[in-house]
């Protein structure tokens, strides 16, 4: 069987004013229709840069991505993307949310009536049809990203695609919204790429965890199959021992073998120190309206920060 | 029903403790909360007259001394009763023309009716209105250029580089040094037998609109390139078309630096029409101004102050109005609003 998804040898090189950098080289992957992926690694590692180029955000300058035998040069519906902090539109309810993205992708294919019920199913499906018609302002954290999810999941992407869809929630919210997409992921099984920093979530959610070494030039490190059935349980998990085997595996990984030292984080932010601090300010001045001369800057540069602020 | 009404007039800081002060609610405190928010502003507007009626009757002009506030209050008297005056003998000039006219169609049948206009002076109320009517219309013109050029420019970091020095250097010029080019401009294009309003008109309003369309441009250009890049992502992934993508998240995103621009923007345009009156001589509050000063009566300087007061309420009234539909158009209703 043909892979649905392929990335050949995928590597990335960002110019800045201190000459190019390189934050990916030879990244290959193979990813099958139906199968659920976590990529892990310390920050900075270029993570969310892989799930930048695949989602057409980014363009590789080197290698490829190959959907269904189509190479991926551009963002699209049908590599639908659940950000890390929602990205929902705060003038709009979770309702109109998912209705633009519905309205989008199946317009003239399906009739109005259709589109209704279409948007109220996958709301049903992450639980927030009592909320439906709030804006984002008026929900918590947790239901935000539902209605991020549901709007991702409404464009039947081919591969949905998920930033740390749980990075910014607590820990009770996250498993919870980690268990609703056990679920949904039961009904719908999707091919699902998701990034995230927590080794638990990793082993709980995926079929493969793919572990990414440390930048400049990060590439796969190791890729580890997680064999386990499904519907899985968290409880019953945490007694298991094969599940405390690939937590350790994952977790060897990203502190012995890929030691984030002071040396290497050194040596990471001399390549790039002035770049660090604009991050940060970035981060913080991002929801204010930043000054003119400030907010003129995107295009690659811009993406670069910000891939690297969230990677 | 009377739910809703308390809270829309709950909005009105000094409302709701009223309110709860007459539904006798915690009485004495809502009452001490009422002293605060009237008694406070009150209390200043009391001070600035008594020192402006200390500082006046200490003035000697050669047309008398300056006016205090109880001229001022002789002066808005006279100016509305002349109002009053004047609306009375132009409807008995109509009813004597229209009986003039019926009594000839009774002697004559095939008289052809002619109806002249009366063609008595503006009075003070005509001039507010007209000066209404020229900075609306130029404030409106200015609002259409601008916004629609202000998205452009903040949709591209080039054009907005591009356009920004143009900017920048003709936002700080002051309206007197466009009205004798836009005079000239206005006689030499506006030609016209029979024209549908007057050169002055036209003249005023073009340099009302050349002196407010920045605040809205830059306003509105910031605000649309400060979106944030994660809207932007998700608009490339819904591959949303320039239309859509304008429509939908650059429009709403914008709205609220858009506001501020328009707000600035129609606040200079009330400033600049006055200036633009008394030079161009539209016949608005600017013309009344100086047609006073010209005059030099003793009573002069006191309708002069009628007017200085009348454009500061009307200025104030407007930003008011403005800021009222922001807060209709607006989908933040929580943002603070000043």
């Amino acid at each position: 069987m043909n892979p649905l998804l392929e990335l050949t040898q995928v590597g990335i090189e960002f110019s800045t004013a201190k000459g190019s950098f390189r934050a990916l080289q030879n990244v290959d992957l193979k990813i099958n229709k139906g199968e659920y992926i976590s990529l892990i690694g310390h920050s900075g590692c270029g993570k969310s840069t892989v799930l930048n180029i695949v989602a057409g955000l980014l363009q590789a300058t080197e290698g490829g991505v190959v959907l269904k035998g189509k190479e991926v040069n551009e963002p699209g519906p049908e590599r639908a993307v659940v950000f890390q902090n929602h990205s929902l539109l705060p003038w709009l309810s979770a309702y109109e949310n998912v209705e633009l993205a519905v309205k989008q992708v199946f317009r003239g294919k399906k009739s109005k009536a259709e589109m209704k019920a279409w948007i109220e199913h996958n709301l049903e499906l992450v639980h927030m049809t009592h909320a439906m018609h709030k804006r984002p302002d008026e929900i918590s954290g947790g239901m935000k990203q539902r209605v991020g999810i549901a709007r991702a999941l409404a464009m039947e992407p081919q591969v949905l695609l998920m930033d740390e869809p749980f990075g910014a929630l607590d820990a009770l919210t996250r498993a919870h919204l980690q268990d609703s997409l056990m679920d949904i992921q039961k009904e719908l099984n999707n091919t699902v790429i998701m990034i995230t920093h927590d080794v638990d979530e990793a082993v709980l959610l995926s079929d493969r965890i793919v572990m990414m070494t440390n930048g400049p030039a990060a590439t796969i490190g190791e890729i580890l199959d997680i064999d386990l059935e499904r519907p899985r349980n968290r409880l019953q998990l945490a007694d298991d021992p094969r599940y405390n085997h690939y937590r350790h595996q994952v977790l060897s990984f990203l502190y012995e073998k890929q030691r984030k030292t002071d040396d290497s984080q050194t040596a990471a932010q001399s390549s790039a120190p002035a770049e660090q601090t604009t991050i940060k300010e970035n981060n913080e001045t991002r929801a204010i309206n930043t000054p003119a001369g400030q907010a003129d800057v995107h295009g690659p540069e811009q993406e670069k920060l910000n891939t690297l602020k969230t990677a | 029903m009377s739910i809703a009404l308390t809270q829309t007039l709950s909005k009105i800081s000094w409302l709701e403790p009223m309110i709860k002060a007459v539904q006798g609610e915690n009485r004495s405190q809502n009452l001490s909360i009422i002293a605060k928010a009237i008694g406070i502003p009150l209390a200043g507007i009391l001070v600035f007259l008594m020192i402006w009626h200390a500082a006046a009757s200490s003035i000697n002009t050669s047309l008398g001394k300056f006016p205090g506030p109880a001229d001022v209050l002789i002066q808005s008297k006279t100016l509305i009763s002349e109002h009053i005056t004047e609306r009375e003998k132009a409807a008995a000039f109509y009813q004597r023309q229209d009986e003039r006219n019926a009594r000839r169609l009774a002697q004559d049948p095939d008289y052809v009716v002619k109806i002249r206009d009366y063609t008595g002076k503006p009075t003070y109320v005509d001039q507010i209105g007209t000066s209404l009517i020229t900075v609306l219309s130029g404030f409106l013109i200015a609002s259409m250029i601008a916004i629609p050029l202000g998205i452009v420019i903040g949709l591209s970091a080039n054009l907005y580089s591009a356009f920004n020095p143009v900017i920048q250097i003709f936002k700080p010029v002051s309206p007197l040094a466009w009205l004798p080019l836009v005079t000239m401009v206005v006689s030499a294009v506006y030609v016209s037998d029979d024209p549908l309003v007057a050169k002055s008109f036209v003249t005023s309003m073009i340099t009302v609109m050349l002196c407010c369309l920045w605040p809205t441009v830059i306003n509105t250009a910031v605000g649309v390139a400060s979106i944030s890049q994660d809207l932007k992502n998700v608009s490339q992934v819904l591959r949303l078309s320039w239309l859509t993508h304008v429509r939908k998240i650059v429009l709403p995103a914008a709205i609220p630096m858009m506001f501020t621009g328009l707000r600035l923007s129609l606040s200079i345009a009330w400033m600049v029409l006055i200036a633009a009156e008394m030079l161009a001589q539209n016949p608005g509050l600017g013309k009344f101004v100086w047609d006073e000063f010209q005059n030099g009566s003793s009573n002069s300087l006191g309708r002069i102050m009628v007017a200085v007061i009348t454009i500061g309420l009307i200025g104030f009234a407007l930003d008011r109005m403005m800021l009222l539909l922001q807060r209709m158009v607006s989908w933040d209703k929580s943002a603070t609003l000043r």
